[in-house]
């Protein structure tokens, strides 16, 4: 999609060019953003210096958005039109989001697709668009203190994110004008921010409270391959719930249960976070309680904080049990464990995951930024700023796909923990005399029965010539990228009929959508649309021919007749004066040939990278063979 | 574009049986440096393109080479012979009798009060077995004449049998804590 690039001409591939790359942790309660500056991986601070922008949004009567504290101050003073938790119903459908109950105040409308909006005085907003405003916060942040614009960014998502969330994650990049290098599963950025991705192989456990939620994963590194051999925790379990132990216990102190407002209940939820802060340090905390004209003044130790949350601790140790037990292994199998989070600076916490493993904790980063971190880690190599790198994860499917066959029963296509990317085709055939159509059903889940899993799309294959029951042979084709993203693909082999898609999950936005709201986005006039998607197309030509010129210098004398590259370069010629005009269209027409142009001279690359990579240790092998 | 080249010649290694599962992952480890999406990420989108096709090329050569069975009914493929899609091959009914006893061994394990002890020992014998098939399948396919090739390929469906009653096995232990 064109609406991706974001480089200025010119700049964008020029070899030396360190090329400006981010890391988002786009997460329940806070977001934040990293990148690697002078060989540091960091995160980037605003202008009051504070990194974490917590995940609120809120709207206002004029079309503005609000985002982070200012917004979150709102949170229950205007709490329909502020959003908070919005992670929470990315990729969800309005059945799910009924689920969630009391615990979210908004209005929910239907559109057709069957996706939650959010009805706001600022007009109705699906969690795409909430979540692509907090990026554009970020993004803005990160433009700012790196002065250019970002080649690209890599954003974490929980490893359990099914097809669904992982693809509304990637269209609210998309919406808020991000590149995407890639998604990232949280866990895994958080095991490369401490380089345990160098080690040849071992299992790591990473522990995230996080405000609201709390996951575990169990991850097997092999030589570079980070796989997923569990999670689990739970999703109403944070942070927060600490402070809630320590507030309600100094709403009983002060003696002020009964007269409890909303507004006496924030100021006890704040002031119990910072005393929960302090006893991080400290044996000992005081607490002044400004209560209706008079002042409480409450001390607590920190022995009596952690017989308070002792019981929330203990429940996310057998959660951990649970995941080791799951994940196939003992609980002497772990070799790293990784501590992310904000509230696992408590010392109880440290101290009861070390002793169930009984070894030392990674702590050392704050365990705030740590996902960020890792992600800015993998975006500037993904960028192309170390070409030397060695790094590469790779990534398994959380989750198998499969379609719907005759019964309501789930044919499992791809089963889950495949490495990605992967393709894989599957031959059907008709039900009943000179049926002309198919229809295809797409899931995801380990369960045999369709209802029990979760339904990504559908489409319907069209004009199968009839034939008798049996005798049409579709072959349906699984795609899934480097993201964990799937596209499905039907062909009829004996008239080669064919209907493809890239799966829109059920609940996602469609194409069409994510190009409209992209446009409402942009200043509505005609003249400003020409001109930006002008500029689009000149990032696109420019990109092109650069990649071209590099690959020509380094393989062309190995892999191009003197004529072909003459014939490559003239048409590059054609492309650079095309890409001075005006005309977008043209050059779009002048990219779409000279990248044809080009084909075949990429696939020879790639060949001959294939047999790079092979050469040294076995050539006589392949000697042999051919 | 065309990968069609030989699973073998693809990842460099000799085309056979008995292959060296090191080098084979050493070999994919590799591929998977110069042909990942994540090398191309800076790149054209259709260097991208091409990259995720040929690395899912790679997964789908080693994901079928590093299983016996699949190594088996890859290689026949090569010679055109189909073990893959269902009823290419008769078995003989001693055979299949011999598996539903099989299936009835493991039914009655699943009813003992705590089957773990029996369950290993079924798992063993199974294992066992196919590790024979095995051997039977490569002294044939060694040979390579058609008809040793038919002997073969209907080992393979043996094979098939097998591993099926593998997952079984896998599925009850797991559903025993």
């Amino acid at each position: 999609m064109a609406l991706l690039q974001i480089a200025e001409p010119g700049q964008s591939s020029l070899p030396h060019q360190h090329r400006l790359a981010v890391g988002i942790d786009l997460g329940t309660t806070n977001s934040l953003v990293a990148s690697v500056r002078s060989g540091e991986s960091a995160t980037l601070p605003d202008h009051n210096g504070g990194h974490l922008l917590p995940s609120v949004v809120r709207y206002l009567e004029s079309g503005e958005a609000v985002v982070g504290a200012s917004a979150r101050e709102f949170a229950s003073s205007d709490a329909y039109n502020t959003i908070v938790s919005v992670k929470r119903l990315m990729g969800r459908g309005i059945k799910d989001v009924a689920a969630f109950g009391e615990v979210l105040p908004y209005e929910f409308e239907e559109d057709q697709g069957g996706m939650p909006f959010i009805k706001t005085v600022a007009g109705s907003k699906s969690p795409v668009e909430v979540s692509a405003d907090i990026l554009r916060v970020l993004v803005q942040r990160a433009q700012e203190t790196l002065q250019g614009e970002l080649t690209g960014a890599v954003i974490t998502v929980p490893a359990y994110f099914d097809d669904a969330q992982r693809q509304a994650t990637k269209d609210a990049a998309t919406l808020a004008n991000i590149k995407v290098l890639r998604l990232l599963s949280e866990p895994t950025a958080a095991a490369v921010a401490y380089g345990l991705d160098q080690k040849d192989e071992g299992v790591i456990l990473v522990y995230d409270l996080g405000g609201g939620t709390f996951d575990v994963s169990v991850l097997r590194l092999n030589k570079g391959v980070f796989e997923v051999l569990a999670t689990g925790g739970d999703s109403a379990l944070g942070g927060d719930d600490l402070d809630r132990a320590l507030a309600e216990w100094l709403a009983i102190q002060a003696d002020v249960t009964m007269t409890m407002t909303a507004g006496l209940s924030r100021q006890l939820m704040e002031q119990a976070r910072e005393a929960k802060e302090q006893l991080t340090l400290n044996n000992q905390a005081w607490v002044n309680l400004q209560l209706a004209g008079k002042e409480v003044s409450v001390t607590i130790s920190r022995s009596q904080f952690e017989e308070l949350i002792s019981t929330l601790v203990d429940k996310t140790v057998r959660a951990c049990k649970r995941v080791v037990r799951d994940a196939g292994i003992v609980l002497d199998d772990v070799n790293d464990i990784v501590m992310v989070g904000g509230s696992t600076r408590v010392p109880l916490v440290r101290e009861r995951v070390t002793s169930l493993f009984g070894r030392p904790l990674h702590v050392d980063i704050d365990p705030d930024r740590v996902v960020a971190i890792g992600a800015a880690i993998q975006a500037d190599v993904l960028a192309g700023n170390k070409p030397d790198s060695e790094m590469l994860l790779l990534d398994v499917i959380p989750l198998s796909l499969g379609l719907e066959t005759m019964g309501g029963l789930v044919e499992k296509v791809i089963h889950r923990n495949t490495a990605i990317p992967v393709a894989r085709a599957q031959e059907f055939t008709t039900y009943q005399d000179g049926q002309t159509a198919m229809a295809v059903h797409i899931l995801q889940g380990e369960r045999e029965l369709v209802e029990d899993c979760r339904s990504l799309a559908r489409f319907v294959l069209q004009g199968i010539p009839p034939m008798v029951a049996g005798a049409a042979k579709i072959r349906v084709t699984f795609q899934v990228d480097a993201d964990g993203l799937l596209s499905v693909e039907a062909k009829e082999l004996s008239t080669g009929v064919e209907s493809s898609i890239q799966v829109k999950p059920s609940y996602g936005l469609s194409d069409t959508q994510i190009a409209d709201m992209l446009k409402a986005s942009y200043s509505s006039a005609e003249e400003d649309k020409q001109k930006r998607l002008l500029r689009e197309q000149k990032v696109d030509a420019d990109r092109l021919v650069s990649a071209l010129e590099q690959a020509i210098e380094i393989d062309g004398q190995a892999l191009l007749t003197e004529d072909e590259r003459k014939g490559l370069e003239a048409e590059i010629l054609v492309l650079k004066s095309v890409r001075d005009g005006s005309d977008a269209r043209e050059i779009e027409l002048g990219v779409e040939h000279l990248a044809k142009a080009s084909d075949e001279f990429a696939s020879r690359r790639m060949d001959l990278n294939i047999q790079r990579a092979l050469q040294g240790h076995s050539i006589q092998e392949i000697e042999e063979i051919t | 574009m065309d990968i069609q080249q030989n699973y073998f010649a693809f990842l460099g290694l000799p085309e056979s049986y008995d292959i060296d599962l090191k080098a084979l992952a050493a070999r994919s480890h590799e591929l998977q440096k110069t042909l990942h999406p994540d090398r191309f990420a800076h790149l054209s989108e259709r260097e991208k393109r091409l990259s995720v096709q040929y690395t899912a090329y790679l997964n789908e050569a080693v994901t079928t080479l590093k299983f016996p069975l699949g190594r088996a009914q890859y290689l026949l493929h090569l010679q055109g012979i189909d073990t893959i899609s269902e009823a290419s091959v008769q078995l003989e009914p001693a055979f299949l009798f011999e598996q539903m006893a099989l299936r009835d061994d493991l039914e009655d394990i699943k009813a003992l009060s705590s089957p773990e002890d029996a369950l290993d020992k079924f798992m063993d014998s199974v294992a066992q077995q196919l590790f024979g098939y095995q051997k039977t399948f490569a002294e044939c396919y060694a040979v390579g004449d058609p008809e040793s090739l038919e002997r073969a390929a209907a080992v393979v469906r043996k094979m098939q049998f097998m591993v099926k009653l593998q997952k079984e096995i896998e599925l009850v232990e797991s559903e025993l804590d």
